[in-house]
């Protein structure tokens, strides 16, 4: 089953379109990435998925059901999303634990929101002493995965992450990548994810889609990524640098 | 090799519930006109290292050194305005976090424009001209629409460009470079890069490098250091990083995904070790 | 583990522990600064003066003493007594009830309607910030004192109309300022990611952008405070305040006025305590924009 159908989108921010005809479909359990270049609007279209854009045209369907535009409660509790930043994505003045029950109380989910929030801070390996703590108090990757958390929270079928590992060292970046793999082993989840990295596409995901100029270029599998066999020039380049870069040096060096 | 930048010793601390905690302890290097990269983990103190180099740490904090000296300038000792002479002009530094470092309520093009008039005077159409000149320097593509917009109106790694041609404009001798390029993609991060690789070797300057991405840093570095916990724990020539024997940089080099990725989970650090 | 450790403790088990422990930073920072410890001391005394006023005070208020008029500062009447005999002490122990409540008042008023303003009109943008802002911005052209006196001259004089008027003055000032910290966080990616969990507006403005602007109020009102008293002092001088017999320190020193060259304590003994307490105000918002500002300080 798709969870996630996209046909011919095209979003805008007042009178500049940045998104143009972009389709793609997403199945149950995959891990979808959208990579290319710098403002071709990958960001755009995971917001425009979660309702935080909403001048676009087309279709998007989530879960069979055709989104409307903007926001609505029950659409949250099938589908969040993981921003870029986790610097910026954390309320500085709530604690851990009053960021982690706040969908709760939106929700009014019955039972008690302290095992809830327990429960999950396991499930993304942080320790329970950080319950209390207030973001400035947790390095990058502690923060990231409390964003991560706070999107399990109402158990949703679907994750919008972008860039979830840009801003995290190599190591970190590693927890956070084996986090999200075991997530999916034991939760099902289905991920959409914004990544420039393509090693990490090639260590998680299913299938990609390349876009540049707002639009895509290609949709491969990751197969086809680790065997060179993309098609499109633009996805050939970035595939090629990614390659190329350890070799750089000796060339520059000299 | 005359060194532009020497650094004895360099502490950083802040104050804890417990008394101080030292999150950079006692470092040591010097640069010429060469470009040095700092790697190491999150929390690592890479960016309190770049950030007491211009005197940026702000009170609680507090910053100790045997010797730091800048050209002519002692850095510990000289004043306020001298500080200010320095910072931007002669030193530059792209910070981490561009959404953060530029200013919400104001568009793209003036707080450009700011810095460009901080420097010297210029007539005002010389100034947009020079604005839109910075930014496609940095290879964004449409820069007429782009100065019109406000921080949260560009993408991640356009905020990123836009803070590296904002510290290139006053042709500083030494650029502190603090994860300039996280944001981008590959293709975009290798012209910036390639940008800023000219403009160094062109007007003979210094660059500190300041990343996660080893890779990276290898392929545009002469020299590496590793930092772990707020010291130096490896130093090496950038072509011997991948050979390097400290366990804690293969433990680096292993934590990271390759493009023919075949194992299933990636080894992570031993972490239990620092403190949180 | 003792209380000390319990607050300062690195991962609190608790709401109540992480902030209590939060509270405990703040005020060790806090009496750190001096000056913001002579705030403190100023501001605490005028708390307990006005509580305990009656058993501070050595006579009363409002009771007439023909006989004693306009004694000189001495043994008996610390601060001398006014053109009606009354103690000037006592007077100015009892005023501290009505300065204080004047501050509370309007401090309970306009800084919650200020916050409310400016957090929906940044937040919304578009017409709604322009309506609103257009409001403030008339509010905020007159200054203070023509505008309260023009309330109070519509209201008629009085206490109660004296109040009502300084808060319809000060909400425009914090509605500027909550509109332009708004501003600052309403794109932040903490804030969608609130909308995107399906809160609601009121949700995310109350739980989301009120407490980022709240700090900068603090200290703001506080700072205001030394104004409000200046200002209901003001009003109490040219009459239109509080009235006879009440012991407004404003209305004090207008009637003092007339002695001011033979019999000088009449009015400077309220005007002295208007300084210290207006004094004791900006000590304390100086010392809290130190520990709350989180560009000045440390943002815990
Ligand atoms: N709120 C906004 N108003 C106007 N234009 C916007 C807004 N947000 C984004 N844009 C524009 O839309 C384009 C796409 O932005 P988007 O954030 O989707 O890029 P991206 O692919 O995520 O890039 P990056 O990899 O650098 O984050 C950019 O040109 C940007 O300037
Ligand atoms: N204001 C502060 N008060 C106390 N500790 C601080 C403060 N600022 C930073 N630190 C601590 O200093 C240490 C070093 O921080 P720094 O920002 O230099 O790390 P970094 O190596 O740049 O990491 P990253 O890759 O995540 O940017 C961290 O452990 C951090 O928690
Ligand atoms: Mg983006
Ligand atoms: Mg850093």
């Amino acid at each position: 089953m798709n969870i996630l159908e996209i046909s011919d989108l095209n979003v805008s921010y007042g009178t500049s379109q940045v998104v143009h005809d972009v389709s793609f479909s997403v199945k149950e359990g995959e891990i979808f990435a959208l990579c290319g270049e710098s403002g071709s609007g990958k960001s755009t279209i995971l917001r425009a998925i979660a309702g935080l854009a909403t001048e676009w045209t087309g279709a998007i369907s989530v879960l069979g059901r055709a989104r409307e535009r903007g926001l609505s409660a029950r659409f949250a509790s099938e589908c969040q999303m993981v921003f870029q930043d986790p610097y910026a994505s954390l309320h500085p003045r709530k604690t851990i634990d009053a960021t982690l029950s706040e969908p709760l109380r939106i929700h009014r989910v019955a039972g008690n929101h302290g095992d809830r929030i327990e429960e999950v801070l396991d499930s993304v390996g942080l320790d329970r002493r950080f319950r209390f703590r207030f973001p400035h108090q947790l390095s990058g990757g502690q923060r990231q995965r409390v964003a991560i958390a706070r999107a399990l929270m109402l158990q949703p079928r679907l994750l919008l992450l972008d860039e979830p590992t840009s801003a995290l060292d190599v190591s970190v970046q590693a927890e956070v990548l084996n986090l999200l793999k075991k997530l999916r082993r034991e939760q099902g989840l289905t991920y959409v994810m914004v990544t420039h990295s393509m090693p990490v596409i090639s260590f998680l995901c299913d299938r990609l889609a390349v876009m540049r100029h707002g639009r895509v270029v290609e949709t491969a599998d990751v197969e086809q990524l680790k065997a060179d066999r993309m098609t499109d020039p633009y996805s050939q380049e970035l595939v090629a640098l990614s390659r190329g870069r350890p070799d750089q040096k000796s060339e520059k060096t000299q | 090799m005359k060194p532009i930048l020497e650094v004895e010793n360099l502490r950083v601390s802040f104050p804890a519930p417990r008394g101080r905690v030292e999150v950079v302890k006692g470092i040591n290097f010097s640069l010429g006109a060469e470009r040095l990269g700092i790697v190491g983990e999150s929390g690592s103190g890479k960016s309190m290292t770049g950030r007491s180099i211009l005197r940026l740490i702000q009170r609680p904090g507090r910053v100790t050194a045997d010797r730091l000296q800048f050209e002519e300038v002692d850095i510990l000792s000289a004043s306020d305005r001298q500080m200010r002479a320095v910072r931007g002009a002669r030193i530059s530094m792209v910070m981490q976090d561009p959404k953060f470092s530029l200013n919400p309520v104001i568009t793209i093009g003036d707080q450009i424009a700011e810095g460009l008039v901080a420097h010297r005077r210029l007539p005002r159409a010389q100034v947009k001209e020079k604005t839109l000149e910075m930014l496609r320097a940095v290879r964004i593509a449409d820069p007429e629409k782009v100065v019109k917009l406000y921080p949260h109106q560009v993408s991640g790694g356009m905020g990123q460009r836009v803070m590296i041609a904002m510290m290139l404009i006053p042709e500083p001798t030494l650029l502190i470079a603090d994860e300039p390029t996280s944001a981008l993609d590959v293709s975009v991060q290798a012209q910036v890069l390639d940008i800023i690789d000219e403009l160094i070797r062109r007007n003979n300057m210094g660059l500190i490098l300041i990343s996660h991405d080893l890779l990276l840093v290898s392929a545009y570095c002469d020299r590496i250091l590793v930092m772990r916990n707020g010291e130096v724990v490896d130093e090496c020539a950038a072509r011997d990083l991948a050979a390097s024997t400290h366990p804690y940089t293969r433990g680096l080099l292993a934590a990271m995904p390759h493009l023919n990725e075949t194992r299933d989970e990636l080894p992570m650090l031993d972490r239990r070790s620092q403190a949180t | 583990m003792s209380t000390i450790d319990w607050l300062i403790d690195d991962a609190p088990s608790s709401r109540l522990q992480a902030r209590a422990g939060r509270l405990y930073r703040l005020s060790r920072m806090l009496l750190r600064n001096p000056l913001a410890v002579v705030g403190i001391v100023i501001v605490t005394a005028l708390v307990l003066v006005a509580i305990f006023a009656p058993l501070i005070a050595t006579a009363s208020p409002t009771e007439q003493d023909l006989a004693n008029r306009l004694l000189a500062p001495g043994a008996d009447h610390w601060m001398g007594t006014d053109e009606l005999g009354r103690d000037i002490w006592s007077r100015v122990v009892f005023g501290a009830r009505i300065t204080l409540m004047i501050v509370a008042i309007v401090a309970v008023i306009s800084a919650p309607v200020g916050l409310v303003v400016g957090a929906v009109a940044g937040y919304y943008g578009g017409w709604v910030d322009r309506i609103l802002m257009g409001l403030t911005d008339v509010f905020l052209s007159l200054p203070r004192l023509v505008l309260a006196l023009a309330f109070v001259a519509a209201l008629g004089p009085g206490i109660e109309n004296a109040v009502i008027a300084i808060a319809i003055t000060t909400w425009p000032s914090y509605a500027r300022i909550a509109r332009a910290e708004t501003l600052t966080f309403r794109n932040a990616e903490f804030i969608s990611a609130m909308r995107l969990q399906g809160a609601s507006a009121v949700r995310v403005i109350g739980t989301g952008i009120l407490p980022l602007c709240t700090s900068s109020m603090i200290i703001r009102v506080t700072l205001d405070m030394a104004g409000i008293i200046l200002t209901a002092a003001g009003l109490g001088f040219i009459g239109l305040g509080a009235q006879p017999p009440l012991p407004e320190w404003g209305a004090m020193i207008s009637r003092g006025r007339a002695f001011i060259l033979d019999q000088w304590w009449v009015a400077t003994m309220p005007g002295l305590a208007i300084v210290v307490v207006s004094l004791g105000f900006c000590f304390l918002g100086d010392g809290l924009r130190d520990v709350l500002d989180p560009k000045h300080g440390d943002k815990a």
